[in-house]
């Protein structure tokens, strides 16, 4: 679908199968739950355009189940669900980080536990992104604060899916997910899209699983004439299971070298006003959008502060938050649960600074006015 | 094609010797599997065999096509990904009676109900086997499992009845006993265009059978000679003269759209609104 120069209003939802079409997606698989479904409703009205296909499941484990299936026979592939859905699919992510095949996964969080309150706005579920299926596993989440972002960070999310043969989880909030915004998006030929790279050996030598440069094995679709086997079961390079604990060790350090070798340029923060900073207010999705409001609102009275943004729930940005921490500058760390970010910040900062959380709970969003609040709290007690 | 050239031609000879117990009856499915596929005349390099977790969906791993062994219940929802991005690939699930009943059990009658060109074999033993002999919902109410020590209270699914009433439109059940119509069942199955369901009685003297003092494979497979009814002397039985027994053969067949060809007419109609 083209994109054209002239401003759109468009919801972070509907930007998404924007920046699934522009990335070259080819099979969605859903089931549906609000707040996620407008982008299974927009999958399912432009796929079949391209030459896509669209399938509402019986229900979300079978959704991811389908995505895999698809994406192992060479489709660029996706699934779009929310909180209860994300705990459903858990089991497949973790096959497709085994099995290493590529997948973008989107969350619209949504409060919880459980059915919680449908379907008002959290941000409750990053560590589930991270821990949520079983074993030791790696992970990629990115979690866009606007529209525009939602548009890039879905195509790169399967740019990361694809290059490095790894579940990606885009990771919106209810209020990026339904918010409109005024956004021009890019041509599609101006949009940056990769693709799995195919085995240049032939299917007689092809070890499916023998790592190629960045440690990522080459992926020959089903149908190509490799006949490979691909399993959850921990596996050699040749792909078939193994039962010996140091071909599983080889394997599981490979998946997470993979990607913590990229975590430099993987781990991505915006760092907004941080350089004199005395106060930093750490906050990510639509959390961050308030907090750059406090941030300006602060300066114009007087107050240093400043906004670091997680751009990449995981990896963590440790190096930004580190560095942040280590000028001593007190950080506060706002987000719509009981603190998650905020453990990562306390685990990379390493008792450097002072950090104090700022946590909501009732099922609004968090105010500028409240992180104001709560920078004049800490800016007082610094002066 | 002799015996030596099937294992030539379709097993990755590597892999062998499997892991089935002594007297198990999946050697002979897959090997009916095999001359299936051989039969049927299937492009080996088009064809994917897909499984999801048990002793039955070990087999893909011995056999030399495209494989995908998934996770537990879920290779009927992985073989739809896989049919829908290439509709030209013939698309095989090998499971077991746990894996497709139970936890697989809403995507069977999924699948069954979007009548999607599918192939499915499930490796129906009675029992799980892989975690050591716990009760299925194949399992014959009243028998004995490790977790039905004193013999199972729940009712047991006729399997091909739940497929036919879905909307599967081939459905057939053979044993490990009746091999030759076996072979025919699954080729069939194999050539026809829709959602095919080829259930085969099989036996677990392992664990089902020690369990239920069946102690030897061949008393297993003697057991199935004596109890399975084909489906036209069937015709002639009362119900009265039907209990206890099982019906083999080909039990449904019907033609109706086929579910990928129908999403391709479905493309075809929203790119041609596009103009």
């Amino acid at each position: 679908m083209a994109n054209d120069r002239r401003a759109q209003l468009l919801s972070g939802n509907e930007a998404c199968v924007r920046g699934a079409l522009a990335a070259g997606v080819r099979f969605f698989a859903g089931y549906p739950i609000t707040p996620s479904t407008e982008i299974a409703e927009g999958l399912a009205a432009a796929l079949p355009k391209v030459g896509g296909t669209f399938i509402q499941m019986e229900d979300e484990i079978a959704s991811m189940g389908a995505v895999i299936g698809a994406s192992v026979a060479g489709a660029k592939a996706m699934t779009a669900t929310s909180g209860p859905g994300f705990s459903l699919k858990q089991e497949n992510i973790g096959f497709a980080a085994m099995a290493e095949v590529p997948c973008v996964i989107v969350d619209v969080q949504r409060y919880g536990p459980s059915t919680g309150l449908p379907t008002s706005p959290a941000q409750g579920d990053i560590m589930q992104a991270r821990w949520g299926t079983h074993g030791d596993h790696p992970v990629i989440a990115l979690m866009p604060s606007s529209v525009r972002e939602t548009f890039d960070l879905t195509v790169e999310a399967f740019n990361l899916a694809e290059e490095l043969r790894t579940p990606v989880i885009l990771l919106l909030d209810e209020i990026v997910g339904h918010m409109r915004e005024r956004v021009e998006l890019p041509p599609d030929e101006e949009v940056h899209v990769v693709n799995r790279t195919k085995p240049v050996e032939g299917p007689e030598t092809f070890q499916p699983y023998k790592p190629g440069p960045n440690l990522v094995p080459p992926m020959p679709a089903f149908g190509d004439g490799y006949h490979f086997h691909v399993t959850g079961l921990a596996h050699d390079e040749s792909g078939f299971p193994t039962g010996r604990g140091q071909d599983a060790d080889r394997l599981v350090r490979r998946l997470h070298a993979k990607i913590e070798n990229r975590q430099p340029e993987l781990a991505r923060a915006e760092e907004w006003q941080l350089e004199d900073a005395q106060i930093v207010v750490v906050a990510a999705g639509s959390v961050a959008r308030s907090a750059r409001a406090a941030v300006r609102e602060a300066r114009e009275r007087g107050i240093k502060a400043g906004l670091l943004r997680p751009i990449t729930a995981w990896p963590f940005p440790e190096k930004a938050v580190r560095e942040a921490a280590r000028r001593a500058a007190p950080m506060i760390v706002a987000e719509l649960n009981l603190g998650q970010i905020v453990r990562e910040v306390e685990r990379v900062s390493c008792g450097e600074t002072k950090i104090v959380p700022l946590n909501r709970l009732d099922a609004e969003l968090i105010t500028p006015a409240e992180i104001l609040e709560r920078i004049q709290e800490v800016a007082a007690h610094v002066g | 094609m002799s015996v030596e050239e099937l294992l030539e031609r379709y097993t990755r000879r590597d892999k062998l010797p499997h892991i089935w117990c002594p007297g198990c009856g999946n050697g002979i499915i897959m090997g009916a599997v095999i001359r299936a596929l051989d039969q049927a005349g299937v492009d080996q390099k088009k064809t994917v065999i897909v499984s999801g977790i048990g002793c039955s969906s070990r087999a893909p791993g011995y056999m030399k096509f495209d494989t995908l062994h998934t996770t537990h219940g879920r290779a009927l929802a992985y073989a739809t990904g896989v049919k829908l991005a290439r509709p030209e690939l013939k698309v095989v699930v090998l499971t077991g009676d746990g894996d497709c009943a139970a936890i697989g059990g809403n995507h069977l009658i999924h699948a069954a109900r979007r009548n999607i060109d599918l192939t499915v074999v499930v490796f129906n033993n009675d029992i799980y086997g892989m975690t050591g002999g716990q009760y299925s919902p194949l399992t014959p109410q009243g028998s004995y499992a490790t977790t039905a020590p004193y013999g199972t209270v729940d009712r047991n699914f006729d399997l091909c009845e739940l497929v036919k009433a879905a909307g599967g439109t081939y459905v057939a059940r053979g044993t490990t006993y009746h091999t030759r119509m076996l072979i025919d069942l699954i080729s069939a199955g194999l050539g026809h265009k829709g959602f095919s369901f080829i259930e085969v009685v099989s036996q677990c003297p392992m664990y089902y059978g020690r369990k239920n003092k069946l102690t030897s494979a061949v008393a297993m497979l003697e057991w199935q000679k004596e109890h399975a009814v084909p489906v036209k002397a069937a015709a002639k039985l009362t119900p009265e003269q039907l209990k206890g027994k099982f019906v083999i053969g080909e039990l449904h067949r019907q033609e109706a759209p086929e579910y990928t060809e129908v999403y391709a007419n479905l493309v075809a109609r929203a790119r041609g609104e596009e103009k």
